[in-house]
């Protein structure tokens, strides 16, 4: 009697976890797939290098959704594929950079947050705006005649990447520029034998802050988005454009708020970066735009949590790749990708059909 | 004869053709009619591009699909080549195990990639291929010990295609065509002398031979295409790219077809790599897989007339002159007009990219179908004015016999 009841709440356990794996599978892919990348690299090394590395991975693709939210968003809304997205990348990161090593390096020197931020705050709010501006003009004069012709796009877009960039050289010349990170964000915090099983760890002050700073604007985002009346419109007009059109409101001026916002998102990102890397160069742009593209096909074209999703993925992989074979970052995330399009063409969490 | 030569597909305008006589011309007897190395490697180059821009219109023009792995494609030919030759050997039989065996890489990659994403939303297909193409070139530059990394391979060709090699006895006379035309117009009353100093000598060496096995593999391989678009299987591509659920409503399997043109134009470019290593007899990543390159080749491609073999040609010469040229001529500006500050440093040859980007960008808008596209039309208007010419000439001829 107690036997085969045994066995029965063992099939039946047995039957549970496999529904449980797979609702798991078809419901919640990105969190299997994050959660499996993070157990199997926990078996690769130890655990504290495995702590240390699994915040940097987030706080680097906590930097990467603030560049690539604006890109997924545009092609969602409106179908827009804008391949001069990594432009605006570079902009921002040079916008920040003459901040903080030409206009305010007074607040940079000390070796404190508080007067750091006078600078750094300033820095990433130009950049912002700078980009949001250049992104309206781009708009009105690049994207607008070609809407709805998606090879017509592609063409433009390169056109209008390679313009800019040229431009950023003209402006700021054609050679890498060092952009020391301000004297309070350097260094990290020793946790020491803090953890049981872990012991000490190392966090890099700059990471905890962009990750801060990501998940505020991830979280600022999804509240908009699913909170809001602006919200509602922006996720109608991914679902359905005639629609939107149809109940009078005006897409057009929606989908350029969505590419300025886009835009100055990456501006923004673009400065982190070059704060991050602490060197910058015009096409820096053009090479974080792989990483981009990686993690809105990851997340699914137009999906803001799936673009959450997918840059956590790409800076998880790159650390940990790059940590325990640094020659195959760059190719662990794009196979990362081919492998998510082969089981899901459609992405992580897909919005619109593909 | 011409008829099955050009497939029936014939440039359609009069400047065009003449353009297109000029660049035969030129490229055929180039060694002869412009002397120094400058000149000698952009012609070998327009060779080599005509390939490459070809095949790449094969994808875009005719078939409207966007990959940004040609130069990936392109790129394996080269080390294919230049690894065949630095480990197997410096014969002839060592090109032909590299030329294989990039082949046969680009051709399982391609297959790869079409399957992977052709069967998805098209615009997948350009992303996908720039991810994959920028994983290769990263890995390209880190593998050093292989590929030599940004420094790039030497590539050690057969003693008969390098410098060395001299097939004749002595010198063969060219004629400095660019110097008479010079002296032609600005000091016609020099003409004798002129055209007495335009004669040079020119040493056939093995790069000239390697020269001319460009140009036949080019015009070869540019026929080939001309004929294959012009076949049954062009017209199923044209049709894919004009409406694709209809063709698949006709019974075409377009997957098939695009995984096809994908495989083909990959194969070309490998082939069009692989020249390019023999010729340029030095590979590193910027030259053969960098995204730049891969813009640039869009451009030619889009300049010169997408779905125009023709405008291949026309593209990869107006651009390669430009890149080789253009930054004389913006520095030549710059000496006349000498403006400083902002303008001047917009109008520094360093930025030609510059105004051939917002070129690229004007010309998009407003001549989609390129320089080969906006010669046929001006033709076509002018041949139907003509016509009516023609027949209301006709009609007035015929009104005055009625009264």
């Amino acid at each position: 009697m107690s036997t085969q009841e045994a066995r029965l709440r063992l099939v039946s356990g047995l039957t549970q976890g496999r529904e449980k794996i797979r609702y798991l599978r078809d419901e919640r892919p990105h969190w299997l797939i994050l959660g499996g990348m993070v157990f199997i690299a926990l078996l690769l090394m130890d655990p504290a290098t495995w702590l240390t590395l699994t915040i940097s991975g987030m706080a680097m693709g906590a930097m990467l959704f603030l560049m690539a939210s604006g890109m997924t968003l545009t092609f969602g809304l409106m179908s827009v594929l804008n391949l001069a997205h990594g432009a605006f990348i570079s902009l921002g990161a040079f916008v920040g950079a003459t901040v903080l090593t030409t206009w305010l390096t007074g607040y940079t020197g000390p070796a404190s947050l508080a007067i750091n931020m006078m600078a750094v705050i300033p820095a990433l709010v130009l950049a912002l705006l700078v980009a949001g501006l250049v992104g309206w003009a781009f708009e009105l004069l690049v994207i607008k005649p070609v809407y709805g012709d998606h090879l017509k796009q592609i063409l433009v877009t390169v056109g209008g990447s390679i313009v800019l960039i040229q431009l950023i050289e003209v402006v700021w010349g054609a050679n890498e520029i060092p952009v020391p990170r301000p004297s309070g964000l350097r260094g990290a915090f020793i946790v020491p034998d803090a953890i049981p099983l872990i012991g000490g760890l190392v966090l890099e002050k700059y990471r905890l802050i962009a990750l801060t700073l990501g998940l505020a604007v991830y979280g600022a985002m999804v509240w908009t988005i699913e909170r809001t009346r602006l919200g509602i419109l922006i996720r109608a007009g991914v679902e359905s454009r005639e629609m939107v059109e149809i109940q009078g409101y005006r897409i057009g001026l929606l989908f350029l708020g969505v590419f300025i916002a886009g835009s100055a998102l990456a501006g923004m990102g673009g400065a982190m970066w070059a704060m991050y890397r602490e060197i910058i160069t015009a096409h820096m742009g053009e090479e974080l735009m792989i990483s981009v593209i990686v993690i809105i096909i990851l997340g699914g074209l137009g999906s803001v949590r799936g673009c959450f999703y997918g840059a956590l993925l790409v800076g998880l992989i790159n650390l940990y790749v790059g940590y325990l074979e640094p020659r195959l970052a760059a190719v662990a995330t794009v196979g990362l990708m081919v492998g998510v399009l082969m089981w899901r063409p459609q992405g992580l969490i897909p919005v619109i059909k593909v | 004869m011409l008829n099955a030569v050009f497939s029936g597909d014939f440039p359609r305008s009069r400047i065009l053709t003449a353009a297109l006589i000029l660049i035969a011309i030129s490229l055929a007897l180039g060694p002869f009619l412009f002397p120094g190395t400058r000149a000698f490697a952009t012609l070998g180059m327009i060779c080599i591009f005509i390939i490459v821009v070809a095949s790449y219109d094969l994808m875009l023009g005719y078939t409207h699909i966007v990959s940004f792995a040609h130069t990936m494609f392109f790129g394996i030919g080269s080390y294919g080549i230049a690894l065949a030759l630095g480990h197997v050997g410096t014969g002839f039989g060592a090109i032909f195990i590299g030329i294989a065996g990039a082949l046969v890489v680009s051709i399982v990659l391609s297959l790869v990639l079409g399957l992977l994403s052709l069967r998805v939303k098209a615009i997948f297909f350009a992303l996908v291929t720039l991810a994959v193409a920028f994983a290769f070139l990263s890995l390209v530059t880190q593998l050093y010990h292989v590929t030599g990394g940004e420094d790039g391979l030497r590539v050690r060709v057969p003693r008969e295609l390098g410098p060395a090699y001299r097939p004749l006895d002595g010198p063969l006379t060219g004629f400095n065509i660019l110097a008479f035309l010079k002296v032609l117009v600005t000091q016609p009353w020099n003409l004798a002398d002129g055209f007495r100093e335009a004669f040079f000598n020119v040493n056939v060496n093995g790069r000239v031979l390697m020269y001319y096995v460009l140009v036949a593999v080019a015009t070869l391989v540019f026929l080939f295409l001309l004929r294959l678009v012009n076949s049954p299987f062009g017209r199923v591509l044209q049709a894919i790219r004009e409406n694709e659920f209809r063709a698949q409503a006709l019974g075409y399997k377009t997957v098939y077809y695009r995984t096809a043109v994908v495989i083909l134009s990959a194969a070309l470019a490998t082939l069009a790599g692989c020249l390019f290593a023999l010729f340029n007899r030095y590979v590193n990543p910027e030259n053969t897989l960098n995204f730049e390159l891969m813009v640039f080749i869009l451009l030619m491609c889009v300049l010169g007339g997408m779905g125009t073999l023709y405008g291949a040609v026309i593209g990869a010469v107006v651009f390669i002159l430009a890149q080789n040229y253009l930054q004389d001529v913006l520095s030549a500006i710059g000496d006349q007009v000498a403006v400083g500050g902002f303008l001047g440093k917009l109008i520094a040859p360093e930025h030609w990219l510059l105004w051939f980007g917002l070129l690229f960008v004007v010309s998009v808008y407003f001549f989609p179908s390129g320089i080969v596209g906006q010669l046929r039309l001006r033709a076509e208007r002018r041949q139907m004015a003509e016509e009516e010419k023609d027949s209301s000439a006709a009609t007035d001829l015929q009104e005055k016999t009625v009264e």
